[in-house]
């Protein structure tokens, strides 16, 4: 037994069943090497039809200009920059759960960060969608990258949050993808090396980039995920730390504050989770892989989920006293007449994201339901419609009061094309990862065959006696 | 590259690969390789492999980062077009920060990947040989290189000793070409076996 780590019996495993190599191979691959189900083909098509209507709304606005929405002079960000904010947050767990668990040695991990890792980079696709568009004049995007050009040239603002945010989304985007994709190689040759269809090893055999499975190629791959861990760990802490500096450094009441940084670090973990849950549960049922993203996964991730929702539950409570006991009337304004109370015409945001944010996740503190699939299921979107409502509440309900009541916006509430570019996203969001479910393996095959002999189920078994002769042992050492 | 004699010999657990390798090394046979479906720490101290520098690249990658972001900015913002934000000093390093930080990191993980991807000869397109196409699924093959002198059926009564199943010599191409994984190709119109021993 010296060559395999000995794992407690404390540890559910983290693969149940009787599996060896092979078995795991067939499992996961099985999904990608099958036929499509008719439940992938409505959900498939829903999701293209999201797409469409999503890519007209964006031809609206871009042949007609941003009037295709509601914003105005005081609401200058409404819908689009919430939702930005809102995948960008989303995309947060992905990297979190491959880089930090990783650096962390959790082996559970292993189940969930493939599929978690992809909703990340399709996420971020989707949050970068809105700046850009929300520019305007689309065309001219190229110009927020420093390039030489004829206007002088006259440089980007490096000064300004704004294009930090440009350089964060960019880099994470990049780096995600690259740290995904190098982890999949090795499963993609798998494929390759099973498939029999002509087409198949073709598509993988380009995919896989030739990959062997030579040791001295391992040795390297495990270099490179490490340092992609660690280099990824810092990255995510300081993306959504800069997607906050586009708030907490202007001065509008409501977002400079220095609590921003963690709370929307501790947000993004937050409406992540709960993104990797919504897909997860209906993957493992539908892919019929319960056997590796088993309930111990679930109940790790709600334990997270619920860390992370107090956290943001105190970031919430801490603002709100800081902003009456800072004494500046403006502030107190913003959160007592525009936020807090009820009557004021978004003070139902502000309750909807208290409730869903704060108070429902308290749920989770009782195993039975962190267990429970229908609950932890319902969960995840009561906190991902709480964590669309807090950048809501923050964009919106900071900028339609602010210090000049001459310039206090009506009403703001969104077109149709606004809502339609939202459910484009959505659209986007689902194609992707409804192609990646079918072509791509969900689940890190490698992966899990390294950790099967230390925390899978039949080998676990197998060292009870082991264990239990040892604690014997120890017990008659130390009683005599 | 060339095509070269091979003994291949499969294993199914760790715990009969290891000293496998280690007796393979003692009776002085060169391994060409192990492949593996995941990896399997330690083994690449039993082959003798040294240690990887990929990492070291990272940090040299990173530096780079450091460097081309603080210069290039400094250059733009105070000597190629100094401008007026909001009174603020030209040479404004704490708001440069976490551009820096980005590039650094950018910088970094492109880098090393395209350093692995190098090393490692992998893109798409290019086509290996490997041994046994299980490799990538539960076996562990063991491939030992013949030279002229060797006499392969020694190395495989010695390989089917240690453990090794279905152990044969194989003829293969060591390098990599610009090939397609649908079809089986040859590189060489001539006979493998006179290539090898001419």
């Amino acid at each position: 037994m010296a060559l395999l780590k000995y794992e407690s019996q404390v540890r559910a495993p983290l693969v149940e069943g009787n599996k060896d190599y092979h078995q795991i191979t067939e499992d996961i691959c099985r999904p990608v090497e099958g036929r499509a189900s008719t439940l992938w083909w409505i959900g498939f098509l829903i999701s293209v039809a999201l797409l469409l209507f999503g890519v007209y709304s964006v031809y609206r606005e871009v042949t007609y200009g941003t009037h295709q929405w509601n914003l105005n002079k005081t609401i200058g960000w409404g819908w689009d920059i919430t939702n930005f904010v809102w995948w960008v947050g989303i995309g947060h767990a992905g990297t979190l759960i491959s880089a930090i668990l990783l650096l962390f040695r959790q082996g559970w991990r292993t189940g969930v960060n493939r599929a978690a890792e992809a909703m990340t980079i399709f996420a971020v696709m989707c949050a970068g969608q809105f700046p850009i568009f929300h520019m305007g004049r689309v065309w001219n995007a190229f110009f927020v990258l420093p390039y030489p050009n004829t206007r002088g040239p006259l440089w980007v603002n490096f000064d300004s949050p704004l294009l930090w945010d440009v350089f964060a989304i960019s880099t994470y985007f990049t780096v995600s993808l690259l740290f995904w994709y190098s982890g999949l190689l090795p499963d993609l040759a798998t494929l390759r090396d099973r498939a029999r269809e002509k087409w198949r090893k073709s598509f993988y055999g380009v995919a896989a980039f030739g990959w062997t499975g030579s040791t001295k190629h391992w040795q390297r791959h495990e270099s490179l995920s490490l340092v992609l861990a660690g280099l990824s760990t810092p990255l995510v802490l300081s993306v959504h730390t800069i997607v906050s500096f586009d708030f907490a450094t202007s001065v509008i009441p409501g977002w400079h504050t220095t609590i921003f940084p963690p709370y929307f670090v501790a947000g993004a973990i937050f409406s992540g989770f709960a993104m990797v849950q919504t897909l997860l549960l209906v993957t493992r049922k539908v892919l019929h892989l319960e056997e590796y993203i088993t309930i111990e996964h679930i109940d790790v991730m709600n334990k997270v989920i619920v860390l992370t929702g107090s956290i943001v539950g105190i970031a919430y409570l801490t603002e709100l006293f800081m902003a009456w006991y800072s004494a500046v009337k403006y502030e107190w304004f913003a959160f007592e007449q525009n936020r807090a109370n009820l009557f004021s015409p978004y003070g139902w945001s502000y309750w909807i994201m208290m409730g869903c944010n704060v108070v429902s996740p308290q749920i989770f503190w009782f195993r039975k339901m962190r267990r429970n699939l229908l609950v932890t299921f319902f969960m995840s979107i009561l906190v991902n419609i709480g964590m669309w409502f807090e950048r809501f509440v923050i964009i919106v309900t900071s900028l339609y009061r602010d210090y000049l009541p001459s310039s206090w916006s009506t009403y703001y509430s969104p077109t149709i094309w606004e809502v339609g570019f939202y459910l484009g996203t959505f659209g986007l969001f689902f194609t992707c990862f409804f192609l990646f479910a079918k072509f791509f393996p969900v689940i890190a095959i490698a992966e899990i065959k390294h950790i099967l002999k230390k925390s899978g189920g039949n080998y676990k078994e197998q060292m009870t006696p082991v264990e239990e002769e040892k604690v014997e042992e120890f017990a008659h050492a130390h009683t005599h | 590259m060339a095509i070269k004699k091979f003994v291949v010999s499969n294993f199914y657990d760790e715990q009969i690969l290891f000293p496998a390798i280690k007796g393979v090394r003692k009776q002085g046979y060169k391994i060409h390789d192990v492949y593996i479906p995941f990896p399997i720490h330690g083994l690449d101290a039993a082959m003798g492999l040294r240690d990887t520098s990929l990492h070291t690249a990272g940090f040299i990658y990173g530096i780079t980062g450091t460097t081309v972001a603080f210069s290039f900015i400094t250059w733009a913002f105070t000597t190629d077009w100094p401008l007026n934000i909001g009174g603020k000093p030209f040479f404004a390093l704490p708001a440069w920060i976490p551009i820096i930080f980005e590039l650094t990191i950018l910088f970094a993980a492109v880098g090393m990947v395209m350093t692995f991807c190098y090393l490692c000869q992998l893109a798409p397109f290019v086509k290996k040989d490997h041994f046994n196409p299980r490799s990538t699924d539960d076996t562990f093959v063991v491939v030992i290189e013949c030279s002229d002198k060797t006499n392969e059926n020694e190395v495989i009564d010695f390989l089917t000793g240690l453990g090794g199943a279905d152990v044969e010599v194989q003829y293969r191409e060591t390098g990599w070409w610009i090939g397609s994984y649908d079809k089986e190709q040859k590189l060489y119109d001539h006979n493998v076996e006179t290539l090898v021993n001419p």
